[in-house]
């Protein structure tokens, strides 16, 4: 039967895409055969992980069913730091054939590890995800992660060519070439993170090239959370099915989950990263369809295993089975990272709520960014959001409404005044890679 | 009769006309008249200008956002109580101004004033009805070029 999925003419299944289609039964037992492997290799190879074993006076027989997972200790992003730089490997620098490290904004990066076989895993589950976004033999994708020590380049590209795709190693930035090379290569498959999309298409728009009469069908968007208004507007504007694709450096980088077709949910490749939801305050496991913490466990990484790795990624986990086929449980799409958090007045506010509220009132998401200062012991937070062909307008009060509107709807769902600025359009930097939402000030002299 | 203006949004900063000028003018596009409304924390630069298909796509390439309005132009007595008169007649027949300014020349003992209207079709129609002279684009660029 498999074989026969394989072979649909559309190319929405390849062969790297079998375990998709696994049996419930057949999965569950990978998973806990993968298990209590990588808790044995992690146990005998990486003390901070053996030590907190022992304080629980646990060893690596305790994994009887998956339900035992519970029983682990928890990995915290400190941890990588406090080990810093290859304290978690569980593999001989002989056996690791990559490091990749993550730009962190303060301190030490965080260091990740391959070895030869994790690049191979990583290389399939990246298959999987094009495949899962509709891609096959023949696709040409043009590949705009940013190539480095950042895991989003490298590990779209190795995916991209075990699919069969042809890859073109552009990488982020230059966007005029980046233009230039899907009109001129016919590409049909481009995948970066959304907001630098959506500066292609403005940059697009103002090169007099209008995406919708290229032949770019689909684009893989990931590495940063964004709205459903935002895909809107990026499959509109562009003329493509716009995918929505999970991962993290310190689990494999991209590869984690993917959509598929149906864009409700991203399926997990569960046979490799064991999801858990969790409490984020108690810890406690929550029941399938709660929204708390994502918890990911590497089945199968070898260099640097996660054990119950806490993402600090808000979502929740969808057991109703796909109209795509697939059997691997989905999660929804992640609106909320905790880490993207901030704290104003003692209000906990998420770039995606004001976010929400600029698209209830323009429709579309402009660009903006919020600014924090500290004026006489006072958190101060302003909003700067560009003007936009579709609110500008030649009268003085239209605009004035369109401000009073864009405040009055994030004063709205924060509970919080916030002051609200229109700015000149291209006036906020753009990002080639993650876009920078919050400028906090709160702590700059003064 | 109505005549195109465009606009574009500005911060409300020291120096910014500078740059859309400039932008008009590299390409060689003369600006026959430029109006600025401002608030506190941003303004609007509305400009009439002779290619204005032109202006609108240099701007627009240089990244501004543009917005295309029909105005109308009118003679008025450069003297007292010849804008009341104009305003009487509007006023008479309803018609509702968005806002107005003066053109940068005048012709003779006459002002030309840029207004407007939610309504500009009925609003010529209204003047015209009344005896005054509305101004179209070509009369307009020969004032200019006087
Ligand atoms: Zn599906």
């Amino acid at each position: 039967m498999l074989t026969e999925l394989w072979n649909d003419a559309e190319g929405g299944f390849h062969p790297a895409s079998a375990p998709d289609f696994l049996p419930a039964t057949a999965l569950k037992e990978v998973q806990l055969r993968r298990l209590r492997a990588v808790v044995a290799r992690a146990y005998k190879n990486v003390a901070l992980f053996r030590t907190r074993m022992e304080e629980r006076r646990l060893t690596p027989d305790a994994i009887h069913s998956l339900a035992d997972i519970q029983r682990l200790p928890f990995t915290v992003k400190t941890d990588l730091r406090d080990t810093y730089p290859f304290g978690l490997f569980a593999s001989p620098m002989s056996d690791v054939v990559r490091l990749h490290a993550s730009s962190g904004t303060t301190g030490k990066p965080i260091v990740v590890a391959y070895t030869r076989e994790d690049i191979e895993v990583w290389a399939e589950v990246m298959a999987r995800t094009f495949a899962a976004c509709g891609l096959h033999r023949g696709d040409i994708l043009q590949n705009a992660f940013g190539y480095g020590l950042f895991t989003g380049g490298l590990g779209a590209h190795y995916g991209g060519e075990a699919l069969g795709a042809t890859v073109i190693p552009i990488s982020g930035g230059n966007t005029d070439r980046q233009i230039m090379l899907i009109r001129d290569f016919g590409v049909s498959a481009l995948c970066c993170t959304p907001s630098y999309f959506t500066h292609m298409i403005e940059r697009a728009r103002e090169l007099g090239v209008d995406l919708r009469d290229l032949p770019l069908r689909v684009g893989i968007f990931g590495a940063e959370p964004w709205t459903d208004g935002m895909r809107r507007h990026i499959e509109t504007e562009a003329g493509i099915k716009a995918y929505d694709i999970y991962g993290l450096s310190e689990i494999i980088g991209p590869g984690v989950a993917s959509e598929c077709s149906a864009q409700e949910g991203l399926h997990l490749f569960e046979d490799h990263f064991y999801p858990e939801i969790i409490d984020p305050e108690t810890g406690e496991a929550l029941p399938d369809g709660q929204e708390g913490e994502l918890v990911l466990t590497t089945l199968s990484k070898k260099a640097m295993p996660m054990i119950r790795y806490r993402t600090r990624d808000i979502t929740s986990l969808i057991t109703e089975p796909c109209t795509c086929g697939r059997t691997l449980r989905r999660m929804r799409r992640i609106g909320r990272r905790s880490d993207d958090m901030f704290i104003i007045r003692g209000v906990n506010v998420f770039p995606s709520q004001v976010e929400a509220a600029l698209l209830a009132v323009e429709g579309t998401l402009p660009h903006y960014q919020i600014i924090l200062t500290r004026d006489q012991g006072l958190d101060r937070m302003a909003v700067e959001v560009e003007v936009t062909p579709e609110v500008f307008s030649d009268r003085i009060g239209a605009l004035e409404n369109v401000r009073t509107r864009l405040a009055q709807a994030i004063e709205h769902i924060l509970g919080i005044r916030v002051e609200l600025r229109l700015v000149e359009p291209r006036s906020i930097a753009r990002s080639e890679g993650k876009a920078k939402r919050v400028i906090d000030r709160r702590n700059e002299g003064g | 009769m109505k005549l195109q203006q465009l606009s574009l949004f500005l911060e409300n900063r020291p120096g910014r006309l500078d740059a859309p000028l400039e932008a008009i003018a590299a390409e060689g596009i003369n600006i026959l008249t430029l109006s600025l409304a401002d608030t506190a924390q941003f303004g609007i630069l509305r400009l009439i200008v002779r290619e204005w298909d032109k202006a609108k796509r240099v701007l627009e390439q240089a990244g501004w956002v543009v917005n295309l309005t029909e105005v109308v132009a009118v003679d008025v007595l450069d003297r007292p109580g010849g804008l009341a008169t104009v305003l009487k007649i509007l006023d008479g027949a309803g018609l509702n101004i968005e806002y107005m300014y003066a053109y940068s020349l005048r012709r003779g003992d006459k002002a030309i004033l840029i207004f407007r209207f939610e309504d500009p079709d009925r609003a010529i129609q209204v003047l015209l009805d009344q005896g005054l002279h509305v101004v179209d684009g070509d009369e307009l660029m020969s004032v200019a070029a006087a």
